[in-house]
């Protein structure tokens, strides 16, 4: 029988102590790092990647709650994920704090507006926001849209809005972002690969 | 990076320059360890301070920052005047063979061509002498005056010992040793890796920095190879999957580029791009340019892109200019820009001359920002006391805030700095009403739609007929999406060979690019991720780690572009015969048949070594190139040239050109450089381990580790300024001043340049005005507005400020 370190540990977990398990005559593969199971071992894991740099390492986080419809998760604690064949197991210190920044107090919550002028920011719907922020693009948009240049040759282009995409979002965030944007005809438009 | 991380473990010699991955990189510099631990590697640390990755290194030699191309370009000199270069390598492989246009010149800093008042060349004697069979012609002996073995002794024979060290600082044994040491891997069963950041990127010559290190790596027949490489040891987590995908001003996905305004006859597009072999047999893969680019189209325009409308090319926006970062914060300062919309960035303190910026988005008509928390950007209207010292009532800026997910809160993927695509997945609900970016921007989107079907308006025609079949259109699934960059036959595909054998039918997800087509019958979003999705499933989740050839290579732990493939240009990796350099790090070989080996060979799998196909198949010449042709802003040969703000306001190798003559400087930008006089010292930004950018600020960790800002100085400038460890100064640039508490330090040394005596002053960049860790100033309050001529990429790492207690 071949076992995995991490399916040994869920093994044991289930109730026999390791040592008796190993006794049974079959013991885990070599362990490129261990975690340490026991606070963790009925907790829901869940694979990721850290979002810091780009190591991209392996990650598993913990969170209490077991997917089901109603139980809503909560993520306690992320450790690096040990069968990641870069980091194995190891986080550095920004990566080993990052429970705190999914918890940070600074977490936005909802949409807001600041007027100009004001000093202060306005909790919106979701509806509202989308609508103004449309409503801002396409006039600006209409207003000063370059179908044609100069020499009368088409340009098709829209560089009165500016737009910068997030390196640290997701490859699909990132195509859709490319794919919406440029059909708007927007050429000032950069990510931080730039800086 | 060329190779990835893992693959680090490989190397003989270890160049750490021009970044700091032991404190930046942390995970990913075990490999290094790995590498001195059990491969019996030499680490080599160059770098201003004797940072914690020259802790652990064998040897550590010094350097002036921003003067990277001196001491490579010495070492170029020092490989090829003591004979320590791969020679069947460098004939074979690279265009060192190659000869010259005649008109082709370097003359006291300028190359031919130098249009002083447009700051740019006319850059057509930097090409070949094309011979008479309409190939680019060459010398195999090397002899020819004008081959580029020749132009490259010539060119870097000025750059002597004693020159790179009246440059650089670098004292003249620690660069010979350095040399010295990087020269063993000429051998062809050794290997040395660079590994590099930031600290060359931002840099007014950055791009050159890096070719030079490529230059280097070509010399001495290290690109290809195991261990080998050029490695880019990139910033963000996903920065290497947004260049992949184009979100750049003048970029398509896949590295296809957006057609210049003088570009409007789509024939002449792609005709242009599709590059033709300029040696006989040569690959040269840009061929395949209208397939990827066909593809794309349908991706976005479905059936309405067809032949007969080109493929909708009109719909796409034609370039007057690059609209890079500091070209559109230039055009916002003043007043040209009406708009911004920043998502999961922090431009007010990502980009250089905050003053400037601050200014600059004082003039929006209209801000959104999209972003998990509550950055700079979005309050740069607050006032924030010394931090932020704004009049909120004249701020007459519209801000709107969408709260977006972390990576906690939803699936997807993200590309490391080694290629690899890998999955995530989504472990709990975003707190409040926060949404996924993929729902922001469709929310926008479909509004705006919404606005354009009701309204009418400017050129609806692309917007309204962009491809959005997803099951719930205000919400895509990420798994969606990966399936629509992958792309899929919108036709049955038959097998090229046997028309009969249909190999994938309609609607199916592709193998890969391979199976790309420029006559509509498929789609793929960003062909160099075909592959990442497949009728197999979604290959970026995969999960197995096992490592059969012993090199690092887990070809079945998710997915790599392109092709799966780990090490790039890794036909190179073997003699010309199809044999193994080096039979220990053997990636691919030729069997006698075809191609194949513990990696996904770069090369065309049939091709025997006797046709004569070289290695760099995305090159027209099939080789590298030590002679960049026309593809550099500032020269086919990286020069020397000083940061914009020097402290020894001259070039000592010609003073007639001191800094780079064809980057570009907006005007008002010129006369906020200061000079060595009243600024006497090399200012330079930096990360700390513990701290990512302006974000972990927001966490209590690693603001419990690292609470407060501060300044690094050496002893003997803190002793020469009555500073102490813990006094507070004050750092100033002619753009502005910060205050910060004092670290004195032994890692930062005085360094004689030119007969005079250089500090450096070192700034961490982590603080700001929101977060839960101490306020401090911006860092970016010090930093000049000027960029790489080729990339734009802010010089952040040069600059000069001056200091005092305060």
């Amino acid at each position: 029988m071949k076992v995995t370190r991490r399916q040994f540990f869920k093994i044991s977990a289930g109730g026999l102590g390791s040592s008796s398990i190993a006794m049974l005559g079959f013991s885990p593969g070599e362990a490129q790092a261990e975690v340490r199971t026991f606070k963790l071992a009925r907790s829901t894991e869940t694979r990721n990647t850290c979002p810091y740099c780009s190591v991209s390492c392996g990650l598993i986080m913990h969170s209490l709650g077991d997917r089901a419809k109603n139980a809503e998760s909560a993520i306690f604690h992320i450790e690096g994920d040990p069968d990641h064949p870069v980091n194995r197991g190891t986080l550095c210190p920004k990566g080993a704090g990052l429970v705190d920044f999914i918890h940070s107090e600074n977490r936005l919550k909802y949409p807001e507006y600041r007027a100009p002028g004001s000093r202060e920011w306005k909790r919106i719907s979701w509806d509202e926001a989308f609508t103004r922020v449309a409503r801002l693009m396409k006039d600006d948009r209409d207003k000063n849209f370059i179908a044609k240049n100069a020499a009368g040759v088409t340009v098709n282009r829209w560089v009165t809005t500016g737009f910068l995409a997030a390196s640290a979002s997701s490859n699909e965030s990132g195509y859709i972002t490319h794919k919406a944007i440029r059909s708007l005809g927007a050429l000032a438009f950069d990510n931080q690969a730039r800086v | 990076m060329t190779n990835h991380w893992v693959d680090i473990k490989n190397a003989n010699v270890i160049v750490v320059m021009g970044g700091n991955a032991a404190e930046a990189h942390p995970c990913g510099f075990k490999w290094v360890t790995e590498a001195k631990a059990h491969n019996h590697a030499t680490l080599l640390v160059v770098d201003p301070r004797f940072t914690r990755s020259a802790s652990v290194a064998d040897y550590y030699a010094p350097i002036r920052t921003g003067t990277d191309i001196a001491f490579l370009g010495g070492v170029i000199n020092y490989l090829l005047s003591h004979d320590k270069i791969q020679h069947e390598y460098v004939k074979a492989y690279t265009n060192a063979t190659f000869i010259v246009n005649e008109g082709y010149k370097f003359d006291e800093g300028l190359f031919s061509g130098y249009d002083e008042p447009g700051r740019k060349y006319d850059k057509s004697t930097w090409s070949y002498e094309i011979g008479a069979d309409g190939f680019a012609a060459v010398d195999e002996t090397m002899q020819h005056p004008r081959c580029v073995l020749q132009l490259l002794k010539q060119h870097y024979s000025r750059y002597t010992p004693e020159a790179v060290s009246n440059i650089c600082g670098t004292p003249k044994d620690a660069f010979l040793k350095v040399c010295e040491t990087i020269a063993t891997t000429s051998a062809p069963n050794r290997a040395l890796t660079f590994m590099y950041a930031l600290g060359w990127t931002q840099h007014s010559v950055g791009s050159q920095m890096i070719r030079t290190a490529a230059m280097v790596q070509l010399l001495l027949g290290n690109m290809g190879v195991a261990g080998g490489g050029m490695n880019a040891l990139r910033g963000h987590s996903n920065i290497q999957g947004l260049t992949d995908l184009g979100l750049l001003s003048d970029l398509l996905p896949g590295y296809l580029t957006l057609p210049r305004e003088n570009e409007t006859d789509y024939q002449a597009y792609v005709d242009k791009r599709t590059q033709k072999p300029v040696r006989p047999g040569q690959m040269s893969y840009w061929q395949n340019y209208p397939k990827f680019h066909v593809s794309l189209m349908k991706s976005w325009y479905g059936d309405t892109a067809t032949r007969d409308n080109n493929w909708c090319f009109d719909w796409l926006p034609k370039l007057d200019k690059v609209y890079d970062v500091l070209q559109v914060f230039e055009l916002m300062f003043h007043g040209k820009l009406n708009g911004y919309v920043c998502q999961g960035f922090n431009p007010l303190a990502a980009f250089p001359n905050r003053a400037k910026l601050s200014k600059a988005m004082s003039q929006l008509k209209y801000l959104v920002v999209i972003d998990p928390l509550a950055t700079e950007t979005s309050c740069f209207w607050e006032n924030h006391g010394e931090f932020n010292d704004v009049d909120p009532a004249t701020i007459q800026t519209e801000v709107i805030r969408l709260p977006s997910t972390c990576f906690a809160e939803e699936n997807g993927s993200l590309t490391n700095s080694g290629r690899w695509l890998q999955w995530h997945y989504k472990g709990a609900e975003p707190p409040g009403e926060a949404k996924p970016d993929v729902d922001i921007i469709a929310g926008i989107f479909l509004k705006l739609r919404e606005l354009y079907k009701k309204e009418g308006g400017a050129f609806p025609d692309a917007l309204m007929n962009l491809t959005w079949n997803y099951r719930i259109p205000h919400a895509p699934s990420p798994e969606e999406l990966a399936m629509e960059y992958n792309g899929k036959a919108l036709a049955d595909l038959t097998d090229p060979k046997d028309p009969t054998k249909v190999v994938l039918k309609k609607g199916q997800q592709l193998d890969g690019f391979a199976q790309l087509k420029d006559d509509g019958t498929t789609s793929s979003g960003c062909w160099i991720y075909s592959g990442a999705w497949t009728e197999k499933g979604n290959m970026m989740a995969r999960r197995d780690n096992s490592d059969p050839s012993g090199l690092g290579n887990t070809l079945n732990w998710a997915f790599a572009w392109p092709a799966n493939r780990r090490v790039l240009y890794n036909r190179a990796s073997c003699d010309p015969s199809g044999k193994p350099w080096d039979p220990k790090r053997t990636l691919v070989y030729w069997d006698g048949a075809k191609w194949t080996g513990p990696d996904v060979p770069d090369f065309k799998a049939d091709s025997p070594p006797s046709e004569g196909m070289n290695p760099f198949i995305m090159q027209a010449e099939g080789v590298g190139r030590l002679f960049a042709l026309d593809k550099m802003a500032e020269g086919p040969f990286p020069e020397h040239y000083e940061p914009f703000e020097t402290p020894i306001d001259t070039n000592p190798l010609h003073p007639k050109v001191i800094s780079n003559p064809a980057a570009r400087v907006f005007k008002g930008d010129l006369e906020a450089f200061g000079k060595g006089k009243e600024y006497p010292y090399a200012g330079t930004t930096y990360r700390l381990t513990e701290h990512f950018h302006f974000w972990t600020k927001h966490t209590k960790l690693s603001s419990i580790m690292q609470p407060e800002q501060f300044v690094e100085i050496g002893e003997e400038l803190a002793k020469e300024k009555g500073i102490k460890a813990g006094d507070r100064i004050k750092v100033w640039s002619h753009r502005g001043f910060i205050k910060a508490v004092a670290v004195v330090t032994k890692r930062i040394r005085p360094l004689t340049v030119n007969g005079q005596t250089v500090h450096h002053v070192g700034i961490p960049f982590h603080w700001g005005f929101k977060g839960v860790a101490k306020s401090g100033y911006l860092a970016n309050t010090l930093t000049p507005f000027v960029g790489d001529a080729n990339t734009q990429t802010p010089e952040f790492k040069s600059f000069l400020v001056n200091i005092e207690k305060v």
